[in-house]
């Protein structure tokens, strides 16, 4: 009905002046492309640096802490109870950082409905031996298959295979910075100290690569067992127990439970990694405030073009009121110009923003410091598609509103009478 | 029937305040009635303008009442009066006011479709039907832009006609045309007032046109002298 006839109308109206409409129609086109592909890029990269430490990181991870005793000697005074007491004099002592009756904790864990997994864990200081001098080093225990499973192990062994930690006795994964420090081959034996003094030979069976330079230097992974034979410890002991979760946002609440329940410290993975939840959401609100600030100005060019066509058209907008359009019909046809703009251009700027995103992901980027990427990294996430749409459709009726309705006011009588 | 009013002004007051107050049109009563072709002279600046976009319900900056087929339009919304417009008037203006954007047989549907009484194609149809009665049929698809000037002014007329209003509003519709044309024009109005019991109301300042027009209204200083 009505709403045809203002359609068709608008329609004639902006096929009149194609010129100008295809301009604003390519600045609302270029502010989507580049909204798309900004936000595309960003959000690829966030999640790239994310999984970095988000897929190594367990979401909540058990251990016992090192620290002075809770119970001081003037806490035991009567006296003093209903005082601040800072008087400490109780050291540390004689207990380890293993968590006692691991087994049973992991038991409880792995019944627990809210856990994707468990990896036990335990870490040893130890020396590499570097012909005439030692570098400290960490040798992590593993349990190769369940830290593959969870927490993406194999993608960071860059050379060797990952599942002969587990299947050659006595061998190390050794980190690539650490590697060429001691120019270790794969299959080369390197020669460890353990903290108590013993020398130990591990086999090399693969490199690994964080990404992350200083850890490569110094950390290396072992299988737990081998771990634990170079501490001359039992097949029980276990420093940390690492938990990943079906639903990640739970942590913080879990990690509270789980510390109260098992008597260990327990930290989830947001304390741990505050910090990058924080360079992330600046990096993606930097992306949206360039993407919109392009399509206001796209919108200040559909205003500009609008109220140019408003002057043009001040004879037929008298007309059609003269004729029996009122003012909301004007106001309804101008409004529908400046959306249909918004609207093409929009989906022209959605199709070249996933096109011009799809270019930036062949384009080769290979760094050392992320072994898992070979080309640019990008998140084609439909929400940045519904988002800049939305944002285009807004913008321009925003754009148009204020044309619109001055047209809608235009007084037929003063037009007519002005001939 | 034959003589029912259409409109009606009731003691129509009217003053311009920028920068001083001068009045307009002082008191003018006056009506219309169904079948009449009426004309309505003076001399330039005497009103009778002003008067006519008062009647047409486009200029409601005025004291006084105004009935159009008994209703009174005093107090109604914008929207409203747009649809009495729509419905129950037809104008003709000096300029012919056609959309370039528009075929000319889609200027004449257009306040058709707005008042969306009849389909497209009966509407076309009856569209068509008045660009014959006015012997430009074969300009139907022809752009607005490619008419001459009395073709246009025919166009307009179509336009007006093609909701069946109550009345024709013109303002100086000759006064852009040529003598032939005029000729033409005045012929197609009083074919439509005689034939049809159309009635027109027509502003000018050709006495030869006024003249020949059932009613004359004389308008000087703003009031009516003579009707």
């Amino acid at each position: 009905m009505n709403t045809k006839l203002i359609i068709r109308i608008a329609k004639s109206l902006l096929l009149a002046r194609w010129r100008q409409t295809l301009v604003a129609a390519v600045g609302v086109t270029f502010s989507i492309t580049m909204f798309i592909t900004l936000l595309g890029f960003m959000n690829g990269l966030n999640d790239l640096l994310d999984s970095l430490i988000l897929n190594r990181t367990p979401h909540v991870r058990l251990f016992n802490d090192i620290k002075a005793s809770k119970n001081q000697p003037i806490d035991l005074s009567g006296r003093f109870k209903a005082y601040h007491n800072f008087i400490k004099s109780i050291k540390p002592s004689g207990n380890s950082t293993e968590i006692r009756n691991n087994g049973l904790i992991m038991q409880v864990l792995r019944k627990d409905d809210r856990v994707l997994g468990i990896s036990p864990k335990m870490t040893a200081q130890v020396f590499y031996n570097i012909g005439e001098i030692d570098i400290t080093g960490v040798v992590n225990g593993i349990d190769v298959e369940a830290e593959s499973k969870l927490f993406f192990f194999q993608d960071y062994v860059t050379e060797g295979s990952y599942l002969d930690l587990k299947n050659v006795p006595n061998s190390i994964i050794l980190g690539k910075g650490a590697a060429d420090k001691m120019l270790a081959k794969i299959g080369d034996v390197i020669q460890i100290t353990t903290p108590k003094g013993e020398r130990f030979p591990l086999k090399v069976v693969g490199y690994f690569q964080s990404g992350i330079v200083d850890i490569d230097k110094v950390q290396s992974y072992a299988s737990i067992k081998t771990a634990q034979k170079l501490l001359g410890v039992t097949n029980s002991y276990v420093t940390d127990i690492q938990v990943k979760l079906k639903d990640m946002t739970l942590a913080p609440v879990l990690s509270k439970e789980y510390a109260h329940i098992f008597n260990t410290d327990a930290e989830d993975i947001q304390t741990a990694n505050s910090q990058f939840e924080t360079g992330s959401s600046i990096r993606t609100l930097i992306s949206y405030a360039v993407g919109i600030t392009l399509l206001i100005v796209a919108g200040f060019g559909i205003y500009n073009i609008l109220n140019m066509m408003i002057y043009e058209k001040m004879d037929t907008i008298a007309i059609l009121k003269a004729t029996g359009f009122s003012g909301k019909d004007v106001n309804r046809i101008f409004i529908t110009i400046a959306l249909s703009i918004g609207f093409f251009g929009g989906i022209t700027g959605l199709v070249c923003g996933f096109l011009l995103s799809s270019v930036i992901d062949q384009i080769p980027f290979n760094t050392a410091a992320l072994p898992t990427v070979s080309t640019y990294p990008i998140n084609y996430d439909l929400k940045f598609y519904f988002i800049g749409i939305s944002f285009s459709l807004i913008t321009t009726y925003f754009a148009g509103l204020f044309p619109a309705r001055k047209a809608s006011k235009i007084d037929p009588v003063d037009i007519i009478r002005g001939k | 029937m034959q003589h029912s009013t259409i409109i009606e002004a009731k003691a129509i007051n009217k003053s311009f305040h920028d920068p001083v107050t001068i009045p307009i049109l002082k008191d003018i009563n006056f009506s219309v009635n169904k079948g009449e072709f009426t004309s309505i002279v003076g001399k330039s600046g005497c009103g009778k303008s002003t008067l006519l976009y008062i009647l047409s319900t486009m200029d409601t900056d005025y004291e006084g009442e105004l009935l159009i087929d008994g209703i009174s339009m005093q107090g109604k919304k914008e929207q409203d009066l747009a649809r009495v417009r729509n419905e129950k008037i037809g104008f003709v203006f000096q300029f012919h006011y056609l959309l370039n954007e528009f075929t000319v047989l889609q200027n004449v549907m257009l306040p058709g479709l707005k008042l969306n009484k009849y389909s497209e194609q009966e509407l076309e149809h009856r569209a068509m039907e008045h660009l014959r009665k006015l012997g430009i049929e074969n300009q139907a698809l022809k752009s607005a832009t490619q008419l001459s000037g009395g073709e246009k002014q025919r166009v307009a007329i179509a336009r007006a006609l093609i909701n069946d209003p109550l009345i024709i509003m013109g303002d100086e519709p000759t006064g852009n045309l040529d003598k032939k044309n005029t000729e033409v024009v005045f012929e197609i109005f009083q074919q439509l007032a005689t034939e049809y019991h159309q009635a027109l109301l027509i502003v000018t300042h050709d006495p030869s046109f006024a003249s020949r027009t059932n009613r004359i209204i004389e308008m000087e200083d703003g009031r009516i002298i003579k009707s």
